[in-house]
């Protein structure tokens, strides 16, 4: 069940990119909100968008999966062109997503969230499921077993049939990436994922999302505000300010850049988190 | 170990039990009690039945009942709010009067039926085969109309739906030879009727059941609507614990996220519709059939009130909306008028009590919202969001949860305001980041 990609994944194939935005220009009347960005997220690997608040991060990541059709540029997963398809048809061709305040279905316990995501996996019909056909029977039992592995897999297995609501908010933001993770995706998007997090959780979080991308193989783009983590997780870093990119490079560049300096250290200050 | 995944958890277990069982019974008994032994009651007894259980009544609870639970698959299990429900219960109904009537009597067509002599002109199919006729004739126009609409957001979708509550049932009306170029669709203001009895086919074979149902087989008539209610309910259940169960109720939940999580909007919202739609006409011609023929007489009110229905008895749970549709139904038929009679006899007053149903339809309404919001037999989910706070909203709150305690109160207070705050949020939020940027 685990995220079996449609074509294996060698490095011979690392110079298809698992994720490409080309040039990608985002205008909202008259305000541009991300101007000319180029941006990849190479197979496998683990990026971080990062920026002071108001650098068109978020704006970006809804133009990736759909929510925004861009004013101009490409988006590409895989090889595949997704610009302006729907956001569940990317969602089902394998970019998923977190959120930056979560979003889970509160009503719906923790194993039926996972389920959700499987949806465009799984084929069941409204004729095979009033008549509890075989393989609809089959399909489902394989889902609830899909979930519970996912469930485990983000260590909440034990919480499986409580309501969202009702978990802690640890636990809701592992439910938003077992969920997210149910799509199979190729990419997997962390929209501040260790917001409201302490410093120990945030280090948890960082051996959790190298587990992810080896196991689930994945490749991981994060927007976090944490320096620490996002200095300790990413293999590159990419900084956006005012909707232009600025940087791009390893940690260690992006820590001695001192275009990064001024524009995000330097001036905002807001190192640690919005919270 | 897979099949102990697919047990629900053992409250809810009782209740996915006890209901059915009390619902399969409740109808033989009924249709026993109506049907023979009525009639070994003393007097006292059989008018008191008559006068506050009619079986007219009882038959177009029914009726209702089907609507209701049609109703709960758009409103409360995908969350569309859809004020023109009766759209579909009046092309059920007509389409159930157009193939079982004498109506087009320029042809003649027979299928199934042998209800009827076969000399008879105009269009005679099968009580049974409409049911499915009209099911899926009502499908059809749920996509045709969903299409363009369920593509807004919640006011818009239903303001819109409203429109086509009303659109639907004036076309009908108007559906004449003086407004359709000579060609006479629905009898206009008229009607169509009588419409054909009801086949029972093989059953007929039992002692005690006619061949055909007619007007006054009204004790049958409630079986057969009960067994499409039963139908109904099967089907509803069904589908709910599938996957595009799950997909409505994510859809209710946050469409954002649905959305992002792969769940195709507007397909997953159609076929909502659509199921409702097709429930709505099988009840439509059940409902000809009751009342012997098409008239147009559907309205907004009819709209309402079974949104009424479904809101009072507990959104998103079948059993809820049956007891709420029972219970409105009775009220709007018989209750008000008996209760009424006993007032005015007792007090010495004349008020006229039926006029004022929709005054009381409202008072209760407003009681409800105001002390039970969730409905009379909610939703185990639903109970949960009126009755306990959230925990992530507490814990929003943070380290200053002492100091903070009165804006828990005002959270466990308006968990709408908080869901639609929300919602609007982040794409309200985004923009604004772009804003500033």
């Amino acid at each position: 069940m685990s995220a079996a990609p449609a074509e294996p994944r060698s490095d011979a194939l690392s110079d298809v990119d698992a994720l490409h935005a080309d040039n990608i220009v985002i205008a909202f009347g008259g305000l541009v909100a991300v101007n000319d960005v180029t941006f990849n997220v190479p197979e496998h690997s683990i990026v971080s968008l990062i920026g002071p608040n108001g650098a068109g991060k978020t704006t970006f990541f809804n133009v990736l999966t759909g929510l925004y059709r861009p004013t101009a540029g490409r988006v590409y997963l895989g090889d595949r062109d997704v610009t302006g398809r729907s956001p569940h048809k990317i969602a089902s061709l394998g970019l998923a997503r977190t959120f930056q305040n979560i979003r889970l279905f509160n009503l719906m316990t923790a194993e039926e969230n996972v389920m959700v995501g499987m949806h465009s996996h799984l084929r069941s019909g409204i004729g095979s499921t009033v008549f509890a056909m075989p393989w609809q029977r089959h399909e489902e039992r394989r889902a609830h077993d899909t979930s519970r592995d996912l469930l485990e897999f983000v260590g909440i297995g034990k919480v499986r049939n409580e309501y969202a609501r009702n978990l802690s908010y640890g636990d809701q933001r592992r439910l938003e990436v077992a969920r997210a993770l149910a799509l199979n995706p190729r990419v997997l998007l962390l929209d501040e994922p260790t917001a409201g997090m302490n410093p120990q959780e945030s280090g948890q979080f960082v051996d959790f999302v190298h587990r992810v991308r080896d196991e689930k193989r994945v490749s991981v783009l994060l927007i976090e505000h944490d320096m620490s983590v996002v200095m300790r997780v990413s293999e590159r870093i990419t900084v956006l300010d005012r909707g232009e990119r600025i940087a791009e490079g390893g940690p260690d560049e992006i820590r001695s850049n001192d275009r990064v300096v001024e524009a995000y250290l330097g001036k905002s200050g807001t190192r640690g988190g919005k919270r | 170990m897979n099949r102990a995944a697919l047990r629900p958890p053992p409250g809810r277990r009782l209740a996915s039990i006890g209901w059915p069982l009390g619902f399969a019974a409740a109808i033989p008994l009924l249709f026993f009690f109506y049907r023979y032994w009525l009639t070994d009651l003393n007097n006292s007894g059989q008018r008191f039945i008559n006068d506050w259980f009619p079986l007219t009544t009882l038959n177009l609870c029914m009726i209702w009942v089907i609507m209701a639970i049609g109703l709960n698959v758009v409103v409360g299990y995908a969350g569309l709010l859809d004020l023109g429900y009766v759209a579909f219960w009046a092309i059920g109904t007509y389409v159930g009067a157009w193939c079982m009537s004498t109506f087009f009597a320029q042809v003649k067509f027979h299928l199934g039926d042998p209800t009827i002599i076969n000399k008879a002109v105009g269009i005679h199919i099968s009580f049974w085969l409409v049911l499915v006729i009209a099911g899926a004739f009502c499908a059809l126009w749920g996509v045709i109309i969903g299409g363009p609409t369920l593509r807004l957001r919640s006011d818009y979708l239903a303001l819109v739906t409203l429109g086509f509550g009303e659109i639907i049932p004036q076309a009908f009306t108007n559906g004449d030879q003086d407004h359709l170029n000579g060609f006479n669709l629905t009898n206009g203001t008229k009607g169509i009727n009588p419409v054909d009895p009801i086949g029972t086919g093989l059953f007929s074979k039992l002692k005690g059941i006619n061949p055909a149902l007619g007007a006054f087989d009204l004790s049958y008539k409630f079986v057969v609507s009960a067994l499409i209610a039963a139908f109904c309910v099967f089907v509803s259940l069904r589908i709910r614990r599938g996957r595009l169960g799950r997909a409505w109720l994510a859809i209710r939940e946050d469409q954002l996220a649905a959305s992002m999580m792969g769940v195709p909007l507007v397909k997953a919202k159609l076929s909502a519709y659509a199921v409702g739609a097709v429930f709505g006409g099988m009840g439509g011609v059940a409902y000809a059939s009751l009342v012997g023929g098409a008239f147009p007489n559907f309205t907004f009110s009819n709209s309402i009130t079974i949104l009424l229905m479904v809101v009072l008895g507990g959104m998103g749970n079948v059993w809820g909306v049956i007891i709420g549709a029972l219970l409105i139904e009775w009220i709007n038929q018989t209750g008000l008028k008996q209760i009424g009679g006993t007032f005015n006899d007792h007090f010495g007053t004349h008020i006229d009590f039926p006029s004022y149903n929709f005054l009381i339809f409202g008072i209760i309404l407003v009681l409800m919202m105001l002390f039970r919001r969730e409905g009379m037999l909610p939703e185990s989910r639903t109970r949960q969001i009126l009755r306990e706070p959230a925990r992530t909203e507490l814990e929003a709150v943070g380290a200053d949860i002492e100091a903070a305690e009165s804006d828990i109160e005002i959270i466990e207070e308006s968990p709408d305001e908080l869901v639609a705050s929300e919602t609007s949020g982040t794409s309200g939020g985004s923009g604004t980041e772009g804003g500033t940027s």
